[in-house]
Order: structure tokens, then C-alpha cells, then sequence
């Protein structure tokens, strides 16, 4: 995947702009820099417009015949909707504070990965048809016409967005790019013009209940393998249960964490939380899955996904749901899931039946995140924790963007790595908390075929890695996001190869103490607790 | 090119009115008709875009979080950069529109051999931009002088701040330098960075010249070829209680600085300037983050399509009940 690509080759960045004016640069469809786009059956599945077999590398896209109408009328209802779209629309003043922050544009240089340029793309199509400036002194005013090579240039720039939020932290109106490029690709979307890495996933997870088309018979096969590991480890037999009525609690998590290593080590560390707690929850096969794809789709798309979280906490009679941990799912589920398919009164507000804390900053959607539950157990002293399991680890912590950006929880997540482990550094403070770079390949583009685009937008993440690595010998990278610990394993293998990636409650889970269990000699991923002495010397 | 045309277009502007004066005796048309139709097409194209961008709903709540949010009582919340009431936003929004807070976090980010890559503070724009917009400001008011009889206490005192300098006849105001300063900062800034020159417009090379030339104007009048001030006043009272009259011998310099803050004021609805109405209405900004505490309502929230529990289990029913997973109907 990332054998042809030299670093040597990727850090030549030339910041510096062409001569050229960039509405006169066409786009290059160049190998590892986009992604392929959506199959047919998938935007069937889905009900989506103009399904079709199509490259973006063809000079025909195959577009529908009205498709500057579509485009048009599509701009035009989504700025009588989201005052977001219209006011972002018309008051950036191009002072270029966002530029240097966007992680594709450190890491490539390509200028119009700057996030303003990016909103230049759609602004100009808004400026040309839209304000009376813009159709009277055109390109003096950055107006432009919309051509066919305007929507290749939407679907290149568009999808090389992780829709991460960061240059919305710098911008001093509060631009938020990921709001732009959520309205490009929903335009893109009325035409046909979808990648197959977000829309699968979708069109699954609509079919399934998870991205990965996991069907439920298979499902609870999988946990199975999860719970052998588990009890292999520490003795420790469990027994969780899947579309029970009556639970207390729904738990709802990435279908990645189930399904795939490192991802399925945070998953043995739910489990065996709960299962130490006595938790009276249940999983789902039909909800049984946390990401949202949608997100990446339409808004649409998010409501059509997202209802089967709610829809299933009614049917099962729970009082109250607990996410797991993951970045965009959570955007979903604390600034959309309420608004698009609630009230939830058919639910409790959600209280800790082992605390008895009341989580009051979820009383309305009902729904909370892992970690703030598990924080509070720990600060209530309910967990029996032996950090020092953890002591070969020296653990350095990635705050997810859209958990940082979209919530802002910072706190919760490092008082519990504090309390699991013994060895934590930060890194510096320009790449954490709400300017935390993004892993490169979130918002649907952590796909092998985007592979440079990936590494080259991972790079600042993977640059502040390595200078903990260097500093303080740091050799694992926490997380609490299923497409980091997907995308993140791939960086750190390519940039700072000493680094493997985890999620927060697979350190939980090498810490707690539980009940009946053996002498614990590995870890949650078999290997030996303590390095054998002399490895070091040899 | 954009940049000489914005320069061009500013010279057209200074020499029309000079040349009306001068060549064409029109001092009525450009000390009466032009401000009041400038004023008029602000004061209308303000109110019409600000209604506009009302108009468009807020379907979700959405703001950017720049610190720790409300959750556990034990652990602080960060309550400006991530507000969770009405007290926190006000906050919020109270450092942005003074004081440029997202303005003030910028870094400068540089690519070193290694690779490494470091973030400066970078300061200066946040600077530039404090000092541009302030002074303006307290320029404008110091203006009020010409609109008031007699002038305001608190318009005197501003006078005497801003001039404590007391350097020269007549006294140095400290916010006529920093505001020609600033708008040379960020003009020079706009052509000497590579990136910020290659995403400029016409339409921002102009607005930076134009309030130049307005400053300029300004201090030349002050400073140098001094006006009849007397007549300034007589003709801005005037406009004020609605009878207008021009004095004679007021000063073509005077003209040209009244017909380029005309221009800015006409141009202002429609341009980027706008950025000071609508930076109130940036959701990303202007709303707290109570989302799981307060359910936020979409007016156009709409039922879709979505796939039921009982479709699911119509398909996987067999499957399920292999592997022993409850199901609705037998």
C-alpha cells in the first residue's frame, strides 16, 4: 500500500502557489490522491440519484442531462436551509488565517486544500449565480460559470476534507469547512457523484445495521472469537447479551471495534467493563453500528442512518443508551441525533446505576459517552485499576476532531488514561485538544487508494508523534476513535513505526482488576505483560 | 493585475470628485446627493442582507468547541470557548467581536528538515487587525464632533486620549497613524505571502485601498492642507437636520475624502465587509454547546426513508434464530 510512496519524495512540499490563477488550474486525477467512486447497487440500495459504472479519471461522468439545474436549485434550497451555508457563503474576507492549519495543506501544499480556497470553489459558483456582484464584474469578484470541470474540481477537493474542524478553530468568523464540504458532497450527491468507500459502508449499514455488512448470525460469531481471547487472557468467562428486552442500558459502538484488530481490544475492554460491573445492558445486530456515514453523504443521509439508534432503544424497553468510542458517530449523535429523530421521551435521563451520578449534560438525547461513564466510575471509585499492567506502555493521547471539536471532551479521556496507566506524555499543544490534527482519513477517505493523500495529510499528526516518541520514548498512540485506530495503525507504520495505536478502554481493560480472575501474565492482545529482561540489550 | 485595477479604480474614484468640483462647480451633487444616497444605500443594503441571512433557519445546533465541555461536576469547564449557556455565549462572542479570540490563536506553521514541523505564534495579523479595527472605530466617533453641537463630553475625552501624545500643531492623533499603519500591514501582507496573494481578489485589494485613501485624505486635511473646517461642520449639520446647503470654499480634498467614504458606505452591503454583520450569526460561534442537554428544533425537519427493525428481522429471521437472537415474530 505504502511501498511506493518515499518520504523523502512526500516532505518536498512547495508551499508556494503556481503562477497560474487557480480557476484556470484544471484538477489532475492522479493515483492516491482520489477516491473510487460508488457502485451502482450501492447508490441503488439507497435510493440515490443516477447510479452508473463511471471513473473520475473518464472525460464523460455521465451526468445527468439537467445537471446544472440540479446543481443550481440544489445551492439554492440548501442556502434557504442552513443559514451556515449562506452566511459562510458571503463573509470570509480571505485574510488566510486557516491556510496553514488544515493538515492536507502542510502535508501537500496543493493550494487549494487551503480551507479557504476550498470554500472559494463552491463560493464562486454561489458568487456567479447567486449575488448581483458576482453576475455583474464576474471573475473581478471571484465569480465563475458552472462547468463540468467545476464539479471534478468539487469531487477532488471535497473529497480530500476530513471535515475535521480545525481551520473552523482559527477562522475569526467561525468558517467551518467541514459545513462546506458537507454541502458540497451533498450537491455531488443529487448528481451521482459518490465515492464507493462511504457509500458501501452506508449502503450496509442501512441493510445490516453495521458498515461492514456484518449480518447478525455472523455478528455473534465474532463476539464469540472476542470472548474466548478474553477469557484466554484472564481467566474471566462473559456472557453479554444481544436484542434483550427490558435492559437497562442499549450499548451502541463502531462495527470496527468488533471486527477488526486494534479496534477489537477497546471492544474486550467494554466487555469486560461491563461485565465486572454487572451492567444490566444489551447489544444490538439491527443498531449495531455507531458511525454514520451519512455524515459524509447528506444530511438526509445522517437522519436515514441514525434512526436505528433510538428506534431500537424503544423497541427494547431500555432506559437509556451508552456510545463507545468514536469520533464522527459522536458528532452524530451530540449535535444531529436529538434534533433529526427525536424527542427520545420515550427514554430516562441517563443516571449511573453504579454511581448514581446523573449525567445532566445528556438528559435530553439520553445517550452517553463511554468515557465520561467510565470516568465517573473511577472518580466514584467503583473499579479495582492496577496501572502498573500498562507500565510497558508509554502512552501519548490523540484527541479525535470531531470529540475535541464538536463536544470538547478533553478531560474525561485523560483522567481515565491517568488513573490505567503510569507513563503518559502530551503531546505538544499546538496538535492536541481542539487544534488536534486529524489522522488524515477521516470523513470517508481512509481508503488504500487515497493512500498518499493520507500519509501526506497524516503527516502533522504522525510529526507530533514522533516528537513525543523522540522525547520521551512514547510507543503507543490512544485514541478514542474507530477510523483512527483504523487509519492512524497505517500512519504510524509509514511515519514512526515504533508507535502501535490503541483505543482508551483497551488500557482499561489491561488495568481492571476483576473478579475470579487468573493470574494475569498477558495483556488483552496476548502478549507478555513485562518485556523480558535483556531484549533491550541485544 | 487585480491589485492595479483596485488601485486604478480608487484613483477613478479620488478624481471624480475632484474634477466635479473643480471643472464643474458640482459641490451640491457631491456634498449632498451622493452622502445621502451612500447612507441610504447602506443603511437599506445592511438591513437587507442581515434579513436575508435571518431568514435562512439554523437547522442544527453546531458550534466549534475550543475547550472542555460541561459534562461531570469535577471536571472544569471551559465556559468561553465552549459555552453551555446563554451567559458563556455572550461571553464567547464578546472576545470575538472585540477582540479577534479565533484571530489571536493563529500560529504560523513551518516545515523543517527532520521532517519536523513547529507552530509559531504568529501575532502580527491578530495585531494588524485589533489595531485596524479600533481605530477606525474611534476615528468614526471622533467624527461625531462634525455632527454634534455642542460636542459631547465623552467625544472630547476621547480626543484628548487619543491625542496624549500632544506631539505637533495640531496635536497627533495615535489612531490616525495606527490605522494607516495597519491597512499598510495588511495590504503589504496580502502581496508579500505567496498563499494570501494567490486567494486575492479585486474585491479585497480595493476595500484596503479605499479606506487608505480615506485615511489619507483625512490626515492630509488635518495635518497638512488644512480645510475650512467651520464650513465642514456647517455642511454636515446641515445634512444631518435634513437642510442640506454647501458652503463655499470648503476644499476639493475635502470632497474627495466625503466621496470615497461615500463609496465605502454604498459598497459596504454588498461586499465582504459584511463580515461585521454576519460574524454575529455564525453558528459555529454564536450558540452553545448544550446539545444533549437542550434538544435544538429544526424547522424543516422532514420524515425520510429509513430501513425497519421489522425489514431486518424479515430478512435475517432464520439467521437470527440459528444462533439463538430473540425475534419479534416466530
Amino acid at each position: 500500500m505504502t511501498d511506493e510512496l518515499k518520504q523523502d519524495d512526500l516532505v518536498k512540499i512547495n508551499y508556494k502557489p503556481p503562477k497560474k490563477d487557480w480557476m484556470d488550474t484544471p484538477v489532475n486525477f492522479r493515483h492516491g490522491t482520489y477516491i473510487y467512486p460508488a457502485r451502482a447497487k450501492n447508490l441503488k440500495y439507497l435510493d440515490l440519484p443516477n447510479p452508473r459504472e463511471w471513473s473520475p479519471t473518464d472525460e464523460d461522468w455521465k451526468l445527468p442531462e439537467n445537471w446544472k439545474d440540479i446543481i443550481l436549485n440544489g445551492m439554492k434550497e440548501r442556502l434557504d436551509k442552513y443559514r451556515s451555508f449562506k452566511v459562510f457563503m458571503d463573509i470570509c474576507v480571505r485574510c488566510g488565517a486557516c491556510a496553514d492549519k488544515c493538515h492536507f495543506f502542510i502535508g501537500g501544499g496543493d493550494p487549494k486544500n487551503m480551507p479557504v480556497l476550498r470554500a472559494e470553489l463552491i463560493r464562486s459558483i454561489y458568487k456567479g449565480n447567486f449575488t448581483a456582484a458576482g453576475k455583474i464584474l464576474g471573475r473581478l469578484n471571484g465569480a465563475r460559470g458552472l462547468t463540468k470541470d467545476v464539479i471534478k474540481e468539487w469531487f477532488y477537493y471535497f473529497y480530500q476534507c476530513t471535515e475535521c474542524r480545525r481551520c473552523s478553530v482559527f477562522c475569526p468568523y467561525g468558517i467551518d469547512t467541514a459545513e462546506i464540504t458537507m454541502m458540497g458532497r451533498e450537491l455531488l450527491t443529487l448528481l451521482g457523484c459518490n465515492v464507493n468507500w462511504v457509500l458501501e459502508p452506508a449502503a450496509n449499514c442501512y441493510r445490516t445495521g453495521n458498515h461492514l455488512g456484518i449480518q447478525p448470525h455472523a455478528l455473534k460469531d465474532m463476539f464469540e472469537m472476542l470472548l474466548d481471547d478474553i477469557e484466554d487472557r484472564t481467566g474471566v468467562k462473559i456472557e453479554p447479551t444481544f436484542n434483550r428486552k427490558g435492559a437497562e442500558i442499549l450499548f451502541v459502538t463502531p462495527s470496527a471495534d468488533y471486527f477488526a484488530d486494534p479496534g477489537i481490544y477497546t471492544c474486550m475492554g467494554y466487555l469486560m467493563l461491563f461485565h465486572e460491573l454487572g451492567l444490566d445492558y444489551t447489544w444490538s445486530t439491527y443498531a449495531s453500528e455507531g458511525g454514520n456515514f451519512g455524515l459524509f453523504t447528506s444530511h438526509e443521509m445522517i437522519k436515514r442512518l441514525n434512526a436505528k439508534i433510538y428506534a431500537e432503544a424503544k423497541r427494547l424497553g431500555v432506559k437509556w443508551i451508552i456510545g463507545g468510542e468514536c469520533g464522527h458517530m459522536w458528532r452524530v449523535i451530540h449535535q444531529y441525533m436529538d434534533t433529526m429523530n427525536g424527542p427520545a421521551d420515550f427514554l430516562e435521563a441517563p443516571v449511573s446505576p453504579i454511581t448514581g451520578t446523573k449525567f445532566e449534560n445528556a438528559k435530553s438525547t439520553k445517550m452517553v459517552h463511554i468515557t465520561e461513564f467510565t470516568a465517573d466510575l473511577i472518580k466514584n471509585n467503583k473499579l479495582k485499576l492496577d496501572p502498573s499492567r500498562n507500565d510497558k506502555l508509554r502512552i501519548t493521547f490523540h484527541d479525535s476532531c470531531n470529540p475535541a471539536r464538536a463536544m470538547g471532551i478533553l478531560e474525561e479521556p485523560r483522567y481515565i488514561i491517568k488513573n490505567v496507566c503510569n507513563n503518559f506524555f502530551e503531546m505538544p499543544e499546538n496538535t492536541a485538544r481542539e487544534q488536534t490534527f486529524c489522522c488524515g482519513g477521516g470523513a470517508g477517505l481512509g481508503t488504500d487508494e487515497m493512500m498518499e493523500i493520507r500519509m501526506r495529510g497524516g503527516m502533522p499528526r504522525a510529526n507530533a508523534v514522533q516528537y513525543v516518541h523522540d522525547k520521551h520514548g512514547v510507543n503507543r498512540l490512544t485514541c478514542m476513535c474507530a477510523i483512527d485506530r483504523a487509519t492512524l495503525t497505517t500512519l504510524m507504520e509509514y511515519w514512526v513505526p515504533d508507535v502501535k495505536v490503541t483505543g482508551v478502554h483497551e488500557l482499561v481493560a489491561n488495568a481492571l482488576v476483576m473478579k475470579g480472575e487468573k493470574e494475569r501474565i498477558v495483556d488483552i492482545r496476548g502478549e507478555p505483560l513485562k518485556e523480558k529482561k535483556g531484549e533491550d540489550d541485544v | 493585475m487585480k491589485l492595479l485595477l483596485a488601485f486604478v479604480i480608487v484613483l477613478v474614484l479620488s478624481a471624480v470628485p475632484y474634477i466635479g468640483i473643480k471643472y464643474a462647480g458640482m459641490s451640491y451633487e457631491f456634498g449632498v446627493i451622493v452622502p445621502y444616497a451612500a447612507v441610504a444605500v447602506f443603511i437599506l443594503g445592511f438591513v437587507y442582507r442581515i434579513v436575508k441571512w435571518a431568514k435562512s433557519p439554523v437547522p442544527f445546533r453546531i458550534p466549534t468547541t475550543c475547550g472542555q465541555e460541561k459534562s461531570l461536576p469535577w471536571i472544569k469547564q471551559n465556559k468561553l470557548d465552549n459555552p453551555s449557556g446563554t451567559s458563556g455565549v455572550v461571553g464567547r462572542m464578546a472576545l470575538e467581536v472585540l477582540f479577534f479570540r479565533s484571530l489571536f490563536r493563529n500560529t504560523k506553521t513551518e516545515l523543517k528538515d527532520g521532517p519536523k514541523l513547529a507552530y509559531g505564534s504568529s501575532g502580527w495579523l491578530w495585531l494588524a487587525a485589533i489595531a485596524f479595527h479600533w481605530s477606525f472605530l474611534i476615528i468614526l466617533i471622533r467624527h461625531f464632533r462634525l455632527f454634534s453641537q455642542p460636542v459631547p463630553y465623552l467625544i472630547n475625552l476621547l480626543e484628548n486620549v487619543d491625542g496624549f501624545l500632544q506631539i505637533g500643531i495640531p496635536t497627533l492623533y495615535i489612531t490616525d497613524i495606527l490605522l494607516l499603519a495597519a491597512v499598510l500591514y495588511l495590504f503589504i501582507r496580502r502581496i508579500a505571502i505567496p498563499q494570501v496573494r494567490y486567494i486575492s481578489l479585486v474585491s479585497d485589494y480595493f476595500p484596503l485601498l479605499l479606506i487608505f485613501g480615506i485615511g489619507l485624505t483625512g490626515v492630509l486635511m488635518r495635518y497638512f492642507y488644512r480645510v475650512n473646517v467651520i464650513g465642514v461642520k456647517e455642511l454636515v449639520m446641515g445634512l444631518i437636520a435634513l437642510k442640506p446647503a454647501v458652503p463655499a470654499d470648503i476644499g476639493s480634498l475635502f470632497f474627495i475624502h466625503l466621496f470615497l467614504i461615500s463609496t465605502l458606505f454604498a459598497y459596504f452591503p454588498f461586499s465582504k465587509l459584511m463580515h461585521m454583520g454576519g460574524v454575529f450569526l455564525s453558528p459555529t460561534r454564536n450558540l452553545a454547546n448544550n446539545n444533549r442537554m437542550v434538544r435544538h428544533i429544526n424547522p424543516w425537519n422532514y420524515p425520510v426513508h429509513v430501513h425497519t427493525y421489522a425489514e431486518y428481522e424479515d430478512e435475517f429471521r432464520d439467521k437470527m434464530k440459528s444462533v439463538g437472537l430473540p425475534v419479534e415474530k416466530e
